[in-house]
Order: C-alpha cells, then sequence, then structure tokens
C-alpha cells in the first residue's frame, strides 16, 4: 500500500505532535513537583508565622493583700477569665518573694489565654459573646494586642497552650545530637577509612560494604526497635533519655557518614598517597598526614547532612521513648527529654485548636534549623572542594 | 560507688598513666638515641606505643569485665573490675616502656594496633545487623510461642484485645486474635496510592532533567526536588493530616462520596510526594548512562525524540527505573510518621481507600507507646510486624540492587 505525500506529511506532523507533547508532560511532571514543594511551604508559612506572636493584655496588677493568697484578686473580674493561669499563678509567689511589693500596683502586658489569641488570630475558639465585645473594646483601646511570643522560645512543653514553648525540645535536641555525633562520627569515619585505604578486597570487605548500604535501607524505625531491644531492656539504658535515643539515631546516621566518607577519600588522586609512601610515611602516616586533611571537607559535609537527616527523625525516638511531657529544660543525659520532631508530634496530638499553630510554629523552627544546617555544608562543599 | 563516678576515675587514672606512658617512653627513647644506637623508630612513635600498650589491654578489660557483668550476671563487684583494669594499665605500661629498644618496630607495632581499631570500628555496621535482627527474631519467637505463626500471616482480624491484661495475671487474653492481613492491606493501599504518584511524577521530571532541560534548569531543578526528600517525615504527617486530608473529605463530599478523616488517599499522596526525588534522582541518573550511541541510532532512523525516548531510552532503562520504583517502595513500606499521624489506628480489611485503614508500622508504634508490659502478646506482636517488615524492605533492597547491576553490567556504567 503507498501513502500520498500528504498523508505522509499528515503522519509527520502527528508524530511531531506527540513528540512535542511528551516534553511538555514531562515538563509539567517537574512543575507539579515544584508544585508541591511552594503550596507545602505557604502552607507551613501561614500555619505557623502566626505561632510567633501571642496575644497580651495590658491591664493594671495591684499587688494588695488578697492577691498574695489568691492570684485572681490582682486583676479587674471581667478580665480574669481572659488572663492566662499560668500568670496568675505566679503573682502570690513572687508577692510571697518580695514581700515589698504588697501595696503597690503597675501597668503589666499580662500574657491572655489562647482563646483570646485564637479569637485574635480569627479561628475558632470558646469564648462567650460578651467576652468577644470586652476583647473588641480593648483591642480599639490599645490594650490587647500581639506581641512577640517569648514563651514559644523561652519555655518548655505545658498543657497549656499559651504556655507551651519549644525550649526543653531545643535542648533535648542538642544533647542527643550531641551524642550521635560523638558515636557516629568517629565510628563512621574509622569504617569509611578502613573500607578505603586497608581493607584487603576479600569476601568479609564485601560482606561489610553490602552491609552498609542495606543499613542505609533499612526503615528507620527498626531502628527503634533495635535500641528498644537491645539498649534499653538489655544494657539498661535509661527510656526517654538522649543517651539512648542518641545511640539509636548514631547506629542509623553510620551508613550516611560512612558513604559520605568513602566518596571523600575516593575523590583524593592516588598521585598523593604514591609521594607520601614514596617519601617513606607508613600506611597510616599516609591517611593521617595527607589523605585525611585533603578529605576532610567532604566528610564535614557528609556529617552535616547526615546529621541533619537525624535532626528531623522521630519514629525510632517514639519506640525509645522520646515522646515524654518535658515541662522542665533538663540537661542531663540520662533524664527523660524531649526532641523537636518528637514535640511537633505530641503538640499535633493535642486538641486545642490554639496547638495546631504551635506545631507549624515548631515546623518552621525545624525546618530553618535544617535548611541552615544544609546550606553551612554546601557552603562548605563551595568554599573547599578541590577539583584535582 | 555511682557507676558513673567509677567510670569517671577510670579514665582519669587512665589518662594519668598514658600521659606518664607517653613521657617516660620518650625520655628512655631519646636516652637510648642519644648513646648512639641506631633505632627503627622515631622517639615519638616509642612513646604513642607506650601509650597504646597502657591504656588498650586496661580499656578492653574493663569492657569485657563490664560485659561478662551485664551478659552473665556475673557477681564481680565494680570496685574489683576497676583494680583489675587499673592493674592491667600499670602492666601494660611497664611493658611498653620496656619495649623500648633499637631493635623494636615500634611504628610497625602501631599501625598492627591501628588496622585492628579500624577493622574493630568496621565491625560495629555488622552487628547493628546482627542486632536489629537478633532483638527482632528473638522478640518475634517468643510471641510465635503464644499465637500461631499461621494465624498470624492469614488471619484477618487484628484485635490485640485484654491480652496486656494476661501478662499482668489477670484474665487469660483469649480473645485476643493478632490476624496481621488488615495491616498489611492498608500498607499496601498506601502504599500503592504513593506509587501511583511518585513514579509517574519522578519518572516524567528525571525524563525532562536528562533530555529535555537545558543545564541552567538541571542545577536549579535537582536540588530543589532533593529538598522534598530532606523534610523530616513528622512535618508531611501534619502536612497530610491537617492540609490534605480535609481537601480529599472535601472533594470526595463533592463527588457525593464519604471520606472519613482518617482516610488512606491523603497520606498516600504526601508519602508518593517524598519519594518523588528517590525515585527522579535514580532515574535521571539511569537515563543518563544509557549510551548515547543508542539515541543517534534511533534518530538517524528517522524516530522522532518522543519516539525515540519512549521506544529506546525508556526501554534500555527499565532495569534500572523498576529497581528505583523498588526502591521507592521499601521507602514508603517502612515509612512511619506520616501514617501514624495521617491515617487510622483502626485495622479495617477494605478495598476503599477513602476509608481509614491502619498499616504495620503504626501498629509497631501503637503497641510500643504508653505504659505496656513489656512481656505481653500485644507488645511482643510488634517485634513480630517489625521481623516481617525487615524481610520485605531487605528483599525489595536486594532485588532492586540485583536488577541495577545487571543493568550496569548490560551497559558497562561504573557510576551507578
Amino acid at each position: 500500500m503507498s501513502h500520498s505525500f500528504d498523508e505522509i506529511s499528515q503522519q509527520l506532523k502527528r508524530r511531531h505532535r506527540k513528540s512535542a507533547r511528551l516534553k511538555w508532560i514531562s515538563m509539567g511532571a517537574l512543575g507539579l513537583a515544584g508544585l508541591f514543594l511552594v503550596l507545602f511551604f505557604a502552607d507551613m508559612l501561614s500555619k505557623g508565622l502566626p505561632a510567633f506572636q501571642q496575644a497580651y493584655i495590658n491591664t493594671e496588677v495591684r499587688y494588695t493583700e488578697e492577691a498574695s493568697r489568691d492570684g485572681r484578686q490582682a486583676f479587674d473580674q471581667d478580665l480574669i477569665p481572659l488572663i492566662s493561669r499560668t500568670v496568675v499563678r505566679v503573682i502570690p509567689l513572687q508577692l510571697r518573694n518580695n514581700p515589698e511589693m504588697i501595696g503597690t500596683s503597675e501597668q503589666r502586658w499580662m500574657l491572655a489565654t489562647s482563646e483570646v489569641d485564637q479569637y485574635l488570630k480569627g479561628h475558632r475558639n470558646r469564648l462567650s459573646d460578651e467576652e468577644k465585645a470586652e476583647i473588641d473594646e480593648r483591642v480599639a483601646a490599645g490594650q490587647v494586642d500581639l506581641r512577640f511570643n517569648k514563651t514559644f522560645f523561652g519555655s518548655g512543653d505545658s498543657k497549656i497552650a499559651e504556655n507551651a514553648g519549644i525550649l526543653s525540645a531545643v535542648v533535648g535536641t542538642i544533647m542527643t545530637m550531641i551524642v550521635t555525633l560523638l558515636i557516629s562520627f568517629p565510628i563512621g569515619v574509622m569504617t569509611a577509612i578502613y573500607l578505603e585505604e586497608f581493607a584487603p578486597d576479600n569476601r568479609f570487605t564485601q560482606l561489610i560494604e553490602i552491609n552498609i548500604n542495606n543499613l542505609a535501607a533499612i526503615p528507620s524505625i527498626l531502628f527503634g526497635l533495635l535500641g528498644l531491644a537491645i539498649f534499653i531492656n538489655f544494657f539498661g539504658v535509661p527510656r526517654s533519655s538522649p543517651l539512648a535515643g542518641g545511640m539509636t539515631l548514631a547506629l542509623m546516621t553510620l551508613p550516611v557518614i560512612i558513604i559520605a566518607t568513602r566518596t571523600a577519600l575516593r575523590s583524593v588522586p592516588d598521585s598523593i598517597r604514591h609521594a607520601a609512601f614514596g617519601v617513606g610515611c607508613s600506611r597510616w602516616q599516609v591517611v593521617r598526614d595527607h589523605v585525611l586533611p585533603l578529605a576532610m571537607p567532604g566528610i564535614m559535609t557528609g556529617s552535616i547532612i547526615g546529621l541533619a537527616q537525624a535532626m528531623g527523625e522521630t519514629a525510632p525516638l517514639i519506640i525509645v521513648g522520646m515522646v515524654a511531657f518535658i515541662p522542665d529544660v533538663s540537661a542531663s543525659f540520662t533524664q527523660a527529654a524531649t526532641v523537636m520532631p518528637a514535640q511537633i508530634f505530641t503538640w499535633s496530638g493535642e486538641p486545642e485548636q490554639a496547638f495546631v499553630e504551635k506545631t507549624a510554629g515548631g515546623i518552621l523552627v525545624l525546618l530553618s534549623v535544617l535548611i541552615s544546617l544544609n546550606a553551612f555544608a554546601v557552603v562548605l562543599r563551595k568554599k573547599f572542594e578541590r577539583r584535582w | 560507688m555511682q557507676t558513673n563516678q567509677l567510670l569517671l576515675l577510670f579514665c582519669t587514672v587512665l589518662l594519668l598513666l598514658g600521659l606518664v606512658a607517653f613521657f617516660v617512653g620518650r625520655a628512655k627513647a631519646a636516652r637510648v638515641r642519644a648513646s648512639g644506637a641506631v633505632m627503627y623508630a622515631q622517639p615519638d612513635q616509642y612513646a604513642w606505643f607506650a601509650v597504646l600498650s597502657t591504656a588498650g589491654p586496661a580499656v578492653l578489660v574493663g569492657a569485657l569485665g563490664s560485659l561478662l557483668l551485664l551478659l552473665l550476671g556475673a557477681d564481680i563487684p565494680p570496685m574489683y573490675l576497676l583494680a583489675a583494669s587499673l592493674v592491667v594499665a600499670a602492666a601494660g605500661l611497664a611493658v611498653g616502656v620496656a619495649q623500648v629498644k633499637p631493635h623494636f618496630h615500634a611504628r610497625q607495632a602501631i599501625e598492627r594496633v591501628i588496622r585492628w581499631v579500624l577493622t574493630g570500628a568496621a565491625m560495629i555496621s555488622i552487628f547493628t545487623t546482627f542486632g536489629i535482627l537478633f532483638s527482632i527474631i528473638s522478640e518475634a519467637l517468643r510471641f510465635f510461642q503464644m499465637h500461631s505463626f499461621w494465624e498470624f500471616i492469614t488471619g484477618t482480624t487484628w484485635n490485640p484485645g485484654a491480652s496486656f491484661l494476661a501478662a499482668a495475671g489477670r484474665g487469660d487474653g483469649s480473645g485476643a486474635q493478632f490476624g496481621s492481613v488488615p495491616l498489611f492491606a492498608g500498607t499496601f493501599m498506601i502504599t500503592a496510592i504513593a506509587l501511583l504518584v511518585a513514579v509517574p511524577i519522578g519518572l516524567l521530571s528525571a525524563i525532562y532533567m536528562s533530555e529535555y532541560a537545558p543545564q541552567r534548569v538541571r542545577t536549579i531543578a535537582k536540588p530543589v526536588l532533593e529538598v522534598l526528600a530532606g523534610i523530616p517525615t513528622v512535618v508531611y504527617g501534619f502536612f497530610a493530616a491537617i492540609t490534605v486530608a480535609p481537601i480529599i473529605v472535601n472533594i470526595a463530599g463533592f463527588l457525593g462520596l464519604d471520606a472519613s478523616y482518617n482516610n488512606a488517599v491523603a497520606p498516600g499522596i504526601v508519602m508518593g510526594i517524598m519519594i518523588i526525588p528517590f525515585i527522579s534522582s535514580l532515574s535521571d541518573d539511569v537515563i543518563n548512562s544509557v549510551p548515547d550511541s543508542m539515541r543517534q541510532g534511533s534518530l538517524a532512523l528517522g524516530m522522532t525524540k518522543g519516539e525515540t525516548i519512549r521506544d529506546v531510552v525508556i526501554p534500555a532503562a527499565l532495569p534500572g527505573i523498576i529497581s528505583a520504583a523498588l526502591l521507592g517502595m521499601s521507602r514508603a513500606l517502612g515509612e512511619t510518621m506520616i501514617v501514624v499521624m495521617a491515617a487510622g489506628m483502626r485495622p479495617n480489611l477494605t478495598a476503599n481507600p477513602l476509608e481509614d485503614m491502619t498499616t504495620v508500622t503504626v501498629r509497631i508504634v501503637a503497641s510500643l507507646t504508653g505504659d505496656q508490659e513489656f512481656e505481653s502478646a500485644e507488645t511482643l506482636s510488634a517485634f513480630a510486624l517489625g521481623l516481617v517488615l525487615f524481610v520485605v524492605t531487605l528483599t525489595l533492597n536486594l532485588v532492586s540492587v540485583l536488577m541495577i547491576r545487571r543493568f550496569r553490567e548490560k551497559y558497562r556504567v561504573n557510576n551507578l
């Protein structure tokens, strides 16, 4: 069967159209992935940024004799439901410690309840209409306002929404990461040095290599099971402690550091090794004095990225019990602590509306730490990267 | 005395002995050298050898002793252990200093010790795998002593009931049923949704980046996609539960369907977004490794660019693409936080993704949080589930590695 020229050029056009379509579809797929990212960040920012502001009420606080027994006496009666219980509660204590304050009064910005806060931000709340009217009046008079949320950054967890902060989780994260880094960095670098510079090419070495690649792909929750069964139940490491969590995360971070270090060591050209061997260095001297210093920037970059990964990990820490309720900031490696992702998880389970915003605020803090860590790693790489 | 006080004491004394070893060793080596003897190593190397022979055996004795103490419950008073290891340290110091002789290869001795230390470090990753296997299998076996393996694999009802009471000595826990089929059904449903999102988007993005995109777009798009993999899963979980799930419910409502707020679609989609970069970056590498001669041959025969990609490049890269999808699948199966926060808690055997269903990882977390008796069947069931999860993900990873290796051998690509 023969085709006319017209038919063939028609067919050709169709084929080219089809070809162009694939280009647009594939471009669209990439665009879609980018769109997800943009939507995700926009959503987190819109939900989380309000958490950095909190409603405060400017009112007169009267330090009377009654107030030293019942904090509520220090305020106007109609304001009491609107002021946070936490600030009301500390007034008697404050007066007991400073008796000379009794009889004075001052104008202060007091922390409002989360209901007032949510009302000001236009979210669902449980205020009555009279209370709303009262607030509207005071907003107009400049006595109720959203101000920078010091509590969020300066205190630990609390069941009272307006009093909940992320500080104890931040401290817990830092301590856990110290443990993780102290264990995984030396062991990871030593393993990589062994595999790249010392190990003979035999079955045993291959076994270690396969094993490391496999460890990198094991679901993180299984590391939690290991931590629970071995570290906590067998070795008796205190549950929920940064020590238990850090050790578990260290095993998880190990493959990342090993793989990054191996890449860094491999990128050091052999001529450096040959030169060092040539002047009579032993193998360890070659590694210590020549290869390792040249590979250091790459090792650091990989370790920072591994650390950032561990910092965002939650599942294994839940298994080893690091979802504890930690109202106070404690700086001990063996006492119960919580970490930022676990704190986010805990808050996300709270039914109160105010905690949605806290959760998103915590997420923003976590994401900004992770982004700065990764950016630092990229800068480090850009600054010290050497092309041989 | 407290354990950590003992540890502190041990470290301090060892540090002091080490310093002594270093300076005594170096002084002796310097003296020998000054006397005119030709030595095999530098004074500093003798000094370091003395330090190693002081600290190494002592730390070993201490570690072994405490391990025995823990493992066998042997009744060694910690004070004796401390004393024993310090005596070993002192002996090591004496040996180390005595070895400062012209004909002693201190540098080679150090080298040997370092090689052993490095090998030991490399062994830790092996121990980790064994640790995971051992901990999961031993607890899972205890579970299978209480409940039959067959029931666990084929049962369609997961109802731990009051099994924790049985462990505490009250009730007999006979009502408990541990049939894992609904859990696996939920897991595979959510994984399937995730792959339905991730494979097309990831693969098409990879095609665009490797075949069409100008260099400038590539250098920006690749790290931007990687950001998707770097976002903590707990954050994705919040996103799925708070933002995506209500959207799904609204859309379903608009279509006249009834959706639960804990539906399987929301975590599935979000998990899919999370694994896009895994699939796209591996596919990108694989597509880039398809030799250009194949593209040129196809174009020379008059195929359009699209046809070349569809009929030549993709089939050639298929093993690598499948391997990427398997890797993504293994990620999705083991993913925990997204499903814990966004999927349901109720084991539910259904084919409707709009209903709430639970997964293996959710069950593991649920049975290991809160105050649970460790001996109870419910707690132990977490390890049985973990064992299955381990086996499945391990198999997927191995198959994926084998496929990529076959691809590599076919095209002699070395950088995959």
